[in-house]
């Protein structure tokens, strides 16, 4: 889990452009949207495109990416989740 | 009246400060001249720049430091001229589509590749919620915002925010050398005007200012009048065209100080400026910028800012000299510049 | 200076027909032009609908007499054949009699050639004109030569308020004195490069779509050029033209919240549709019909609704969007709307919106669904909302006799 927690900070500063930042300054309990990192309604659909690319996991309704990608926890475990099943 | 109450470019060179950009012209030798890098962190957030390609970046600083200088907080109209828009993030979408075959694309390059990106992110990000606009008129695109700023004053309105650029990148760059209006191999930007070789030497900038009704003490100039003409036939045409705009702003060839000319570096696309300098004003101080910024849809800017700094400072480097007759004092400029023969403009600024 | 800007000639070319005329008799007949795609090579042929004008690039240089081996761009095409259209219709020969210039409207520009050429430009030695059509400026250039306008062009690019932006700069420049007739309007082609941008915004309906409906699922693109000939009070005066309509009102706002999408309460469009009113020294309660923007998708329809029922202080005018028949036409759809507009009120026909079942949950707004015949038009809005928050509404009255 800690290693997917690393590898899914990088692949997000990578895919959203968030130059000169480092994984460490993303909290994975921290909301990625609004009040927490700041991300909109657009990164959502970046990480969405990045589920589906690097995880074959695939989000049919942009509405669920809401509960998802609320922090990078959230996100690994769904990961985890829908890759085992 | 119409007056530049702020001016700020970011450019190859130093120009984000006058008084650095007179000392030394910055040298380069390559395929095209490329604008140097801010540093955005004293102006945005890393999360806030993450959408941002480099002309929004440096549209958005350029337009904080024009707005300062004016000491305006909101404009009453934000408008961008760029010939090409947002290039990169357009190639980034281009060829990932092309590559990819249409699949697992990511919207952000598709947003940021759309012209309006540059007026848009600045209203959005100072929220002015006031006219919002972009021209893409090739060599008239700094021209018509400029126009429509000017209009604006004409129409009551206080301050306007108004800007050119372009940029240039590798792959654009690779992919129009083939048309033969570029320089082919790299050039050194201080022997633009030897005409060792055919073709332009490219570059980019971008540059924003604060025309206003108001003449304040930080006022850098007077704008008296700006004209496009289309395609000439000759250069008589183009001659009778500069007569005309002076006569409507009732100046003589002789009451212009100072004449900022876009020289390229190729000698069929020059033939003009130097018809008209040595048939018209032969003695008058003539200078010119492309060696500076590279030759561009939007260079006009660059060359904007560079007759608002002349005028304000009362001064101007040796290394854009064209000629070596010195002005007396700098109280009207003309700025005559043309795009590949296609786009031809005039600007006249008066000191205020 | 003029104060009036009147409205002399209209052209359209779009997916419901070539001209103004078989456009009108689409919209009368409720005959939608969404359909599969035919023209353009891409993987999503078979999901995604457009509104595609049915003219093959080779069939509109022939009626333009322009050689098939010369490079015209797809966007610039469709621009020369609405701007003839509209030349005509305004009954103007001499083009240089008066002081008359173009600002058209594009987003897509060369993209349409581009995106077919891009790798082999890059990678190969490959080489034909094509590879000089890419910039904006192209297709204005183009209009502008084929017609032999010198005095004065420019292009615009807002997204996809582009060419109601194009009208507002046109009457200004009238306003100013800097010019007597402007040719105004806007043309875009469907490219890949579009259609795929607008796919990853996942906000492109699978169907036709259904502007202001509770079940409405996203926008479908379009391909159109419409332009408007403007010309001022002096020409129709010595000229003793009887012009189509007057263009009373206009105005530009920014939203200023997010690159994409619409603030949720349409603050932007708000402000511009009471800016143009103002513009125009109208009521709102004078209004009587609104072409909205309308393009089908969860949020515009949403933050536009609310922006008429603030600024109409809930008594909404009567409204449709004709999105459902052409398609979100980008650059254009801002001059295509202002030309169905005056056919609004040259022919006293409000047109249907297509599709429509059940009102929007959020509120109590619901458009006209059956052709309207026979009612008195004076003033219409009409609505142009795009990405950046660029918006622009314009006001389009019947001619005071």
């Amino acid at each position: 889990m800690e290693n997917l927690i690393l590898k899914l900070k990088k692949q997000i500063i990578d895919a959203l452009n968030l130059e000169d930042m480092e994984p460490d300054e993303i909290e994975t309990d921290e909301a990625l949207f609004d009040d927490g990192l700041g991300l909109d309604s657009i990164d959502a659909l970046e990480l969405i495109v990045l589920t589906e690319k690097n995880y074959g996991i695939k989000i049919e309704d942009p509405k669920d990416g809401k509960k998802i990608f609320y922090s990078v926890k959230t996100l690994a475990e769904f990961i985890k989740k829908h890759k085992t099943n | 009246m119409i007056y530049i109450n702020g001016a700020a470019s970011i450019s190859p060179q130093n120009s984000l400060d006058f008084n650095e950009f007179v000392k030394k012209m910055l040298e380069y030798e390559d395929d095209f001249l490329k604008s140097i890098k801010p540093d955005c962190k004293e102006y945005m957030k890393p999360i806030q720049a993450r959408r941002l390609s480099k002309t929004v970046k440096n549209g958005i600083i350029c337009s904080r430091i024009a707005m300062q200088q004016a000491e305006i907080e909101m404009p009453d109209a934000v408008i961008f001229g760029t010939g090409l828009g947002i290039v990169l993030d357009t190639e980034k979408f281009l060829e990932k589509m092309l590559k990819d075959k249409e699949e697992y694309l990511t919207p952000t390059s598709f947003i940021q590749s759309t012209h309006n990106t540059v007026a848009a992110q600045i209203a959005q990000k100072i929220k002015c919620h006031n006219y919002n606009f972009t021209y893409v008129n090739r060599g008239f695109s700094f021209e018509s915002a400029l126009l429509d700023a000017v209009m604006h004053i004409k129409e009551a309105k206080k301050n306007i925010l108004i800007g050119g650029g372009d940029e240039m990148t590798e792959h654009y760059f690779h992919i129009i050398k083939k048309t033969g209006i570029w320089k082919q191999t790299p050039t050194k930007n201080t022997e633009l005007l030897n005409y060792k070789t055919n073709g332009v030497l490219c570059g980019e900038a971008v540059s924003f200012f604060i025309l206003s009704d108001e003449k304040k003490d930080e006022t850098f100039a007077e704008l008296k009048d700006i004209r496009m003409f289309y395609k000439p036939d000759n250069v008589s045409e183009i001659k009778t065209q500069i007569k005309d705009f002076l006569t409507k702003n009732n100046t003589e060839y002789s009451d212009i100080d100072l004449i900022i000319t876009g020289h390229t570096g190729d000698k069929n696309n020059d033939a003009v400026f130097e018809a008209i300098l040595s048939e018209n004003l032969p003695e008058t101080p003539a200078v010119y910028y492309k060696h500076l910024c590279g030759e561009f849809q939007t260079a006009n800017a660059f060359a904007f800012w560079l007759a608002n700094n002349i005028i304000k400072h009362q001064k101007y480097p040796d290394f854009i000299k064209l000629n070596d007759k010195n002005p007396e004092k700098i109280e009207t400029v003309l700025i005559y510049n043309h795009y590949f023969n296609i786009n031809h403009s005039l600007i006249l600024l008066s000191r205020p | 200076m003029s104060k009036k800007i009147y409205i002399s000639g209209i052209s359209a070319i779009s997916a419901i027909g070539n001209n103004v005329a078989e456009n009108f008799d689409a919209l009368i007949n409720q005959k939608s032009g969404i359909g599969k795609i035919t023209q353009l090579n891409t993987i999503h042929k078979n999901e995604i609908p457009v509104g595609e004008i049915k003219l093959s690039d080779k069939q509109l240089k022939e009626k333009l007499s322009i050689t098939d081996n010369q490079a015209y761009t797809r966007t610039a095409l469709l621009g020369i054949t609405a701007v003839k259209e509209a030349l005509k219709n305004a009954e103007i020969s001499e083009i240089n009699k008066y002081k008359t210039g173009i600002v058209s409207a594009t987003t897509v520009a060369g993209m349409t050639s581009s995106e077919k050429f891009y790798l082999d430009f890059l990678n190969t030695d490959f080489y034909n004109d094509f590879i000089k059509t890419h910039e904006a400026a192209d297709s204005t250039e183009k209009i502008a030569d084929y017609f032999g306008i010198k005095e004065f062009m420019t292009t615009v690019s807002t997204a996809c308020s582009s060419s109601a932006n194009a009208i507002m700069t046109g009457a200004r420049l009238i306003k100013n004195g800097l010019l007597d007739r402007v040719i105004v309007g806007g043309t875009d082609a469907l490219s890949k490069f579009t259609l795929n941008g607008f796919n990853t915004l996942i906000i492109l309906d699978r169907e036709p779509c259904k502007p202001f409906d509770n079940e409405r699922k996203g926008l479908n693109l379009g391909e159109a050029a419409a332009y408007l000939i403007l010309e001022s009070e002096d020409i129709v005066k010595k000229e003793h033209k009887k012009p189509l309509a007057e263009l009373s009102g206009y105005a530009n706002a920014n939203d200023a919240y997010h690159q994409t999408a619409s603030s949720p309460e349409g603050y932007g469009a708000s402000l511009a549709m009471l800016q143009a009113l103002e513009n125009a020294n109208l009521k709102p309660s004078e209004i009587d019909y609104i072409n909205v923007h309308g393009t089908g998708t969860a949020n515009n329809d949403l933050s536009e609704g609310r922006a008429m029922l603030k600024v109409f202080d809930n008594k909404v005018p009567k409204f449709s969007s004709t999105k459902a028949y052409t398609g979100h036409t980008l650059a254009a759809a801002g001059s295509l709307e202002a030309v169905y507009s005056v056919l609004s009120i040259q022919n006293k026909v409000i047109f249907p919106n297509l599709r429509f079942k059940n009102k929007i949950q959020e509120f109590n707004l619901i458009p006209e669904t059956e052709l309207i015949r026979n009612t008195d038009i004076k003033h219409i809005m009409s609505n142009s909302f795009g990405f950046g928050g660029n918006g622009t509404v314009l006001i389009i009255s019947e001619i005071n006799q």
